[in-house]
C-alpha cells in the first residue's frame, strides 16, 4: 500500500437491522488533500465516519492510516485523528480555555504545551475575549470555531470533519472555510462531509459522492466540474406552479431537459443555448407570466443532482429541518 | 501516549464541575446528615445504639451518594454528546471508564465518614478497627460506583439513571443487612441477600466497628473484590457493545 494514502477504506460496510447503511465502500484519501464525502441523509456518511474514527465497528472491510492496518484496533490509531462531529459537543460548564485545554489532556499533551496550544488556538479562531466564558454560553458559530480548535489541539494529521458550517451564521462559516484552507495548506488531511455543495466545491481537491450505502463515484473536483461545463441552464421564476406544464414542456422543447423546483421556480437543462424568447410565450400562451430569468453556470450542484438524483435544495432543506438520519447516516 | 495525564484530568474536571459543586456538595452532606439524624435519634431511643447502627448508615451514604452522582454525570455527558469525546481520544476504555468513576468513589468514600464525625460527638468509637472501615468503605464505594456505571450504560436519560437505579438501592436498604442480620430475612429472601455486594460491605463495617460480622472477612473481602471486577467488566462490556456499536 503506497504510504501516501492517509486513509484506505477497502470493502467497509455496516448493517443496522434490515438497513444496510454502508454497502461495501473503497476509496483512499490522499495525505495533505481535501477529501469531500457527500450525500443526502441516510446515505451513509456518518456511519462511515463512526467507522474510520473508531465510535462503530465495521462488519466487513478494512480500515488503514498512513499505510497501517487498523480495522481491528482503530483506537491506537486515534492519536493520528482530529475529529469534529457535526455537534459541537464539548463541556458547556468549562469555559472556551479550559475546554481546549482538556481535550489537549486527552491526547496526552503536557500541562504547559496545551495550555499554550489553547490560546494560540483562541487566537486563530478570535475567541481570546470569550476564552474565560463558559461554552455554554457561547453562540452557535464560536460553539463551532471552538469545536474544530479542540478538533486540531494536538495537531492531528488528519482531520475529520462533519458538516462543520451547519446551521451556523455567513459570517463565521466564511471564517471556518478559510481556516479549514489555511489548515490544508499546513499539510493535515481533511476528510469533509458537508450538506453545503459550494462548500465542498471551495474546499475539496477530490470528492465521492455515497448514496443509500454505496459510493457512488469519486473523482477530483476539476474532473466533475468538466462533466457539466458546455452545459447550459436557465432558470425562470414563475408566478405559479409549473408541476401541470411539465409534459407539455418536454413535447415542445425536445433535448431540453426541464426541472421544477420550490417556489415556482424552473430549470431548463441543455446541451446547446436555449432561445429564451419561445420558452417565455410559450408560458404566456398558458397565461404563466415568467417574472424572472437567468442563465446559471454549470456547478457542482449540478454534478451532484446527476449522480445521486437528489436534488441539492431537498437535502439542505433536510438537513436544516433536522430530520433524523434513519438510523443509517 | 500518557494515558495518565487523561485519567487525571478527566478526574479533575469531573470533581471540578460535578462533584464539588453546591448541590452535589450539600447531597454529600445533608444526606447522610439525615441519615445519621433519622437513625440516631430514632423513635425516642436516644444516642445509645449510635455504633450498632453506624455501619448502615455509612453503607447507605456511600451506596447513594455514588449511585447517584455516577449514573447521572455520565448519563448527562452522553446525553450531550460530550462523552462521544471521550470515547474518540486516543485513551483504554479500561483507563476512560475508571477515570469517571474514581471522583463517585472518592466522594461516596468521603460522604461515608460524614455520619462518624456525627457520631464521635457522641459516643467513644474507641475499639474501631479503622483499617478494616478504610478498605470497607473504599470496597463499598468502589462496588456502588461501578453498580451505578452499569446502570448509567443502560439507559439513556437522566431520569431513567434515577428511577432504574432506586430499583437496586432501596431493595438493598432492606436486604444488605443494614440495620438488621440478614438472618432475621425470611428464609426465601436469604439467597437474594448473598447476591448483593453491599450485604458483604456491611457485614465488614459491623464487625469493624462492633465485632459483630456474620462472615469471616476473607469472604467478605473477597466477596466485594469480585463483585467489583465483575461489575466493571459487565460495564465495560455494555460499553462496547451500546456505545460503539
Amino acid at each position: 500500500m503506497p504510504t501516501d494514502v492517509a486513509i484506505g477504506v477497502h470493502g467497509l460496510a455496516k448493517r443496522f437491522g434490515t438497513v444496510q447503511a454502508v454497502a461495501g465502500i473503497d476509496f483512499d484519501v490522499r495525505e495533505g488533500e481535501v477529501f469531500g464525502f457527500l450525500g443526502p441523509n441516510g446515505a451513509g456518511k456518518t456511519t462511515t465516519i463512526n467507522i474510520l474514527t473508531g465510535l462503530a465497528r465495521p462488519d466487513a472491510g478494512r480500515v488503514s492510516y498512513l499505510g497501517r492496518d487498523y480495522t481491528n484496533d482503530v483506537k491506537q490509531a486515534q492519536h493520528l485523528m482530529g475529529i469534529v462531529p457535526d455537534e459541537s459537543n464539548l463541556w458547556p460548564e468549562l469555559d472556551g480555555f479550559e475546554n481546549l485545554a482538556f481535550c489537549g489532556a486527552l491526547y496526552g499533551m503536557g500541562s504547559r504545551e496545551r495550555e499554550d496550544r489553547a490560546r494560540e488556538l483562541l487566537g486563530t479562531f478570535g475567541l481570546t475575549d470569550a476564552a474565560k466564558r463558559k461554552f455554554g454560553g457561547y453562540s452557535k458559530g464560536m460553539k463551532r470555531k471552538l469545536a474544530i480548535a479542540a478538533g486540531i489541539i494536538h495537531r492531528p494529521r488528519i482531520l475529520f470533519l462533519d458538516e462543520p458550517t451547519t446551521g451556523i451564521d455567513v459570517a463565521s462559516a466564511r471564517q471556518i472555510r478559510h481556516l479549514l484552507g489555511d489548515l490544508n495548506e499546513s499539510g493535515t488531511t481533511v476528510f469533509l462531509t458537508t450538506h453545503y455543495i459550494e462548500e465542498a466545491e471551495r474546499l475539496c481537491g477530490r470528492i465521492g459522492f455515497i448514496v443509500e450505502g454505496r459510493l457512488v463515484h469519486v473523482d477530483t473536483l476539476a474532473n466533475l466540474v468538466k462533466d457539466v461545463e458546455g452545459k447550459h441552464i436557465v432558470q425562470l421564476a414563475l408566478n405559479r406552479d409549473p408541476g401541470e406544464l411539465m409534459n407539455p414542456l418536454g413535447e415542445a422543447f425536445s433535448g431540453v431537459d426541464f426541472e421544477a423546483l420550490p417556489g415556482n421556480m424552473l430549470r431548463a437543462h441543455t446541451a446547446q443555448t436555449l432561445p429564451l424568447g419561445p420558452l417565455v410565450r410559450f408560458f404566456e400562451e398558458r397565461g404563466v407570466d415568467v417574472t424572472e430569468a437567468r442563465a446559471i453556470r454549470p456547478s457542482l450542484e449540478d454534478v451532484f443532482v446527476r449522480i445521486t438524483g437528489i436534488a441539492a435544495e431537498r437535502m439542505l432543506k433536510e438537513k436544516e429541518q433536522g430530520r433524523p438520519k434513519g438510523g443509517a447516516a | 501516549m500518557k494515558s495518565w495525564i487523561a485519567f487525571w484530568s478527566i478526574l479533575k474536571k469531573d470533581m471540578r464541575t460535578y462533584y464539588l459543586k453546591p448541590p452535589n456538595l450539600s447531597w454529600g452532606i445533608i444526606f447522610p446528615l439525615a441519615w445519621t439524624l433519622m437513625f440516631f435519634i430514632k423513635s425516642g431511643s436516644g444516642f445509645v445504639n449510635i455504633r450498632e447502627i453506624l455501619p448502615g448508615v455509612m453503607a447507605l451514604s456511600i451506596l447513594f451518594g455514588t449511585t447517584s452522582m455516577l449514573a447521572v454525570t455520565v448519563t448527562f455527558e452522553k446525553k450531550g454528546r460530550s462523552f462521544e469525546r471521550l470515547l474518540l481520544a486516543p485513551i483504554p476504555l479500561e483507563t476512560l471508564m475508571l477515570a469517571k468513576t474514581s471522583g463517585a468513589i472518592l466522594m461516596g468514600a468521603v460522604n461515608a465518614f460524614v455520619p462518624v464525625i456525627m457520631a464521635a460527638f457522641f459516643v467513644n468509637l474507641g475499639g474501631v478497627a479503622w483499617t478494616q472501615v478504610a478498605i470497607a468503605v473504599i470496597l463499598i464505594a468502589v462496588s456502588s460506583t461501578f453498580m451505578g456505571l452499569f446502570i448509567a450504560v443502560s439507559v439513556s436519560e437522566v431520569f431513567e439513571a434515577q428511577t432504574f437505579s432506586n430499583f437496586f438501592r432501596f431493595p438493598m436498604v432492606f436486604l444488605c443487612g443494614l440495620f438488621f442480620p440478614v438472618a432475621a430475612l425470611p428464609v426465601f429472601l436469604r439467597p437474594l441477600s448473598f447476591a448483593l455486594p453491599l450485604t458483604y460491605g456491611a457485614d465488614l463495617l459491623h464487625g469493624a466497628v462492633n465485632g459483630t460480622a456474620r462472615l469471616p472477612v476473607a469472604l467478605s473481602l473477597a466477596a466485594l473484590a469480585g463483585f467489583c471486577v465483575l461489575l466493571f467488566l459487565v460495564s465495560l462490556r455494555n460499553v462496547r457493545r451500546k456505545w460503539i456499536v
